[in-house]
């Protein structure tokens, strides 16, 4: 897998928020991603191709329907590559704190 | 209905991926200890059992098409929660492209904001690493400490 073609998609603010909308409700149409932003049809299309071409979004069609499924297995090996197996369970805890403080904040 | 759509690739042939897949020794080396067992005879009964004898998910094989592609119809057994939710479907698809093999996992259950595959859908980005690390490099990763 082309490590440097999921970064370069992960580092476009747009893309993360395609991403963060599937992982908000998987397995999407281009219509229903189109319908929350302002973007073109066609700048959501390109997008969507940069984050497919990086193997971070999947897509399945359903009948007439295609529809779009991230796909979180390279940012699992991206984690895989740097994370050692003694940090995880200290990474995680930490995660954990980090997000129970924030939440208290608010 | 919620679905999980995963895809990896990896360098080796649909042969060795298949047989990674169906072989129980094999399949424990990058399933937490976990392997399918079957017949893989369409209508066959599937189990997924842990190196302990511990049965995890029950089902049957829908199709089976070597070394392209299985259905098998999977629900959990041993947390009543999700054994409640009934029976979801899984497709492992494997297409050969250029020098490597892609695997889709297609794991769908009829039902909204499903539990059973929230639980499933953590396990899998593991399980899919561990796999493509054994067979690209002939070792698993090592077993998660610390937890």
């Amino acid at each position: 897998m082309d490590m440097d073609a999921v970064f370069k998609a992960l580092a476009d603010p747009t893309r993360r928020q395609l991403l963060d909308r599937l992982f908000a409700r998987n397995g999407q149409t281009l219509g229903a991603l189109c319908a929350e932003t302002k973007m073109s049809r066609q700048a959501v299309t390109k997008h969507l191709v940069l984050l497919e071409e990086a193997n971070l979004v999947a897509t399945q069609r359903r009948g007439r329907e295609k529809l779009h499924f991230i796909n979180p297995v390279p940012i699992h090996e991206i984690a895989e590559r740097w994370i050692g197996k003694f940090e995880r369970g200290r990474l995680d805890a930490l995660a954990n704190l980090k997000q129970k403080l924030e939440r208290e904040d608010k | 209905m919620s679905s999980f759509v995963y895809v990896t690739y990896i360098r080796t042939t649909p042969a060795k991926l298949w047989e990674a897949l169906t072989t129980p020794q094999f399949t424990r080396q990058f399933w937490f200890g976990i392997a399918q067992e079957t017949t893989w005879q369409v209508g066959a009964e599937w189990k997924l059992v842990g190196s302990e004898g511990k049965i995890y998910d029950t089902g049957e094989v829908l199709e089976c098409d070597p070394p392209r592609r299985y259905v098998v119809k999977w629900r959990n057994e041993f947390k009543p929660e999700l054994k409640e939710e009934g029976y979801s479907r899984c497709v492992m698809e494997l297409a050969p492209e250029g020098d490597t093999v892609k695997l889709t996992v297609t794991h769908t259950i009829d039902r909204e904001n499903s539990q059973f595959l929230k639980a499933v859908s953590g396990g899998w980005p593991k399980v899919l690493s561990g796999l493509k690390s054994l067979l690209e490099t002939g070792k698993a990763l090592p077993e998660i400490h610390g937890k």
